[in-house]
């Protein structure tokens, strides 16, 4: 675990990822609404991990909505922990938003089955595709929008399956770091039990990202935040405090992922080509 | 003279201009019946403002065979209004544009001069930039009008003041960015201490008006507000919702605030011009042209 040197500007750099969460919570309701009934609909589908980041957006959710109109969804594998599944539906009762839990394993235990040599990586992204699905289909069914829960060191690490967890129709905390997540979790009420266990993917059990990804949400918001946000150059972060390995590693890591990040790349052929020079916002005529 | 300015900050239908002029009518019955003399609406209020591709689609022709403007200038027999709009060049290109109506007339039209093209701005690709700001005459007054990022730009308001502006209106279609520990987003609080600079540096009356609603991501924060020449705020609108905020203005308190602190009086205009000039060809010199 990278722990970079305290210096001045690294604590500068906490002190400047502080938010005024009320503001944004004002911003983030209005964005939820405003993005579920311009498509003439009023409700909203959340994927219920237990964890903070869709336990923040069904608390949004249902202030945006209205807790009726909200449905979380709780789709566990038959590893995944029962604190998970419980701490899910604390928010859910919490917020007396709908729920409904679908199992995952007899949907993609087949598949995995199929492939004996399948690693971890793989029958992790299959599970983040089935609960896709699963969410998709009830987006039909309970005729609502499916809120992403992407926040934004995830999604410039890429931590993250392609089609799995990054498909939403809309991704309200994908612009606040993992430390903002945090603040605007305890400006709404999130459970704090949830705010500050380790965060986990619940891929096996005792499982945590920051193991995974070998360093710590906080070091990776900081030096994140000072290269993207306020655009520190990556020798201007090394001289800040962090070690060098640190920065080149987090570099590629947002640099390999930026696939991630886009719509699947178009071939340009025409004159007017849809994703070059077709360009309209999502919201045109809304 | 003492008149009643409305600052109506509305949201819009991206690319729908029937959708908005019907805003527009509806707003304009709320300010008449509120005694409204001039009401100013937000940059782009008849279109959106994230238009891209739908810039040329949605373009007028500003006279009163227009559909949108026939209503628009009949409504202003009764009260002056501030629309913006996109303006179609008769040579097929399209700029952002501000019109003042009045007595069922177009009274003046400012183009857009500068196009913000970064961050999240992508102006320049889709419009082509106007290249004149002048003040003009208006039964309250006389009037500068800018848009959004040409008051970043401190020569457009001074400008303005040279040409003898009393009441600066400001329109902007201005997203929230720029979110810290603060009470408002950065874009907010610049907005609000250069227009209350302006009022101070030019003993001007500053009104501006934002949209509120969002595109694609983008919240436009609203917040609308007027400053008087001794650069007191008047009257503010709320963050994020659509409405109409009113305050009389006393054209007499530039006469007050001068007598006080007679700036303009005193504003060397022939130095600054000569000593631009004089920057300028020194750049051309050095460089080939001015930087």
């Amino acid at each position: 675990m990278v722990t970079p040197s305290k210096s001045l500007e690294l604590n500068l750099m906490r002190e400047k990822l502080q938010i005024n969460t009320s503001l944004v919570r004002e911003v983030l309701l209005r964005f939820i609404h405003d993005e579920v009934t311009r498509t003439g609909l009023t409700k909203g589908i959340v994927g219920l991990s237990g964890g903070i980041d869709s336990s923040l957006i069904a608390y949004l959710a249902a202030e945006a909505l209205g807790p009726a109109s909200v449905l979380g969804v709780r789709m566990p594998y038959r590893r995944s922990s029962q604190e998970s599944l419980d701490h899910a539906q604390l928010v859910t009762d919490a917020l007396g938003i709908q729920q409904e839990t679908v199992d995952i394993t007899p949907m993609v235990d087949p598949l995995i089955e199929r492939f004996p040599e399948m690693d971890q990586v793989r029958s992790g992204n299959i599970m983040s595709r089935q609960r896709m699905i699963i969410l998709y289909d009830q987006s039909a069914a309970f005729g609502g929008l499916v809120i992403g829960t992407s926040n934004k060191t995830e999604a410039l690490l890429g931590y993250s399956t392609l089609f799995g967890d990054s498909a939403a129709a809309m991704q309200p905390i994908a612009d606040l770091y993992k430390m903002q997540v945090r603040q605007l979790a305890r400006e709404m009420g999130v459970p704090p039990e949830i705010i500050n266990k380790p965060p986990s993917a619940d891929l096996w059990p005792g499982q945590t990202d920051e193991d995974e990804i070998g360093f710590s949400y906080d070091n990776a918001d900081q030096l994140l935040f000072a290269i993207i946000d306020l655009r520190y150059s990556p020798e201007e972060a090394v001289k800040m405090g962090f070690p060098q390995a640190f920065v080149e590693r987090v570099l590629t890591l947002v640099r390999r992922s930026h696939y991630k990040r886009r719509m699947p790349i178009i071939a340009k052929l025409s004159n007017r080509s849809i994703g070059h020079d077709f360009l309209y916002l999502r919201d045109w005529g809304t | 003279m003492r008149f009643t300015l409305g600052l109506m900050q509305t949201n819009t239908v991206l690319g729908d201009l029937q959708a908005n002029l019907d805003t527009h009518l509806s707003a304009i019955d709320v300010a008449r019946q509120q005694g409204v003399d001039l009401l100013c609406f937000p940059e782009l209020s008849l279109t959106g403002y994230y238009l891209k591709d739908l810039a040329g689609e949605v373009a007028l022709r500003p006279d009163p065979s227009d559909p949108v403007f026939s209503p628009l200038l009949q409504a202003s027999r009764d009260l002056d209004l501030v629309v913006g709009f996109v303006d179609q060049h008769p040579r097929h290109h399209y700029m952002i544009a501000s019109a003042y109506l009045s007595e069922g007339r177009i009274a003046h039209i400012h183009h857009k001069c500068y196009l913000p093209t970064y961050g999240i701005f992508d102006e320049g690709r889709h419009f082509a930039a106007g290249n004149r700001v002048q003040a003009f005459d208006t039964r309250f007054g006389r009037v500068g009008m800018l848009n959004c990022e040409d008051f970043w730009h401190a020569s457009m308001p001074y400008l303005l003041w040279a040409d003898g502006a009393e009441l600066l209106l400001l329109m902007s279609a201005s997203p929230a960015r720029g979110m810290s520990s603060a009470d408002r987003f950065g874009s907010s609080a610049w907005v609000e201490h250069v227009s209350k600079a302006y009022a101070n540096l030019f003993s001007v009356y500053v009104a501006h008006t934002n949209r509120v609603g969002l595109e694609d991501g983008l919240a436009f924060w609203g917040g609308s507000l007027l400053f008087d020449p001794d650069g007191e705020q008047v009257a503010q609108a709320p963050l994020w919702d659509e409405a109409l905020v009113t305050a009389e203005v006393d054209l007499s308190q530039i006469r007050r605030t001068r007598l006080r602190l007679p700036l303009l009086r005193d504003e060397r205009f022939d130095l600054t011009a000569a000593t631009l000039a004089q920057i300028i060809d020194k750049q051309e010199e050095a460089y080939g042209h001015p930087v």
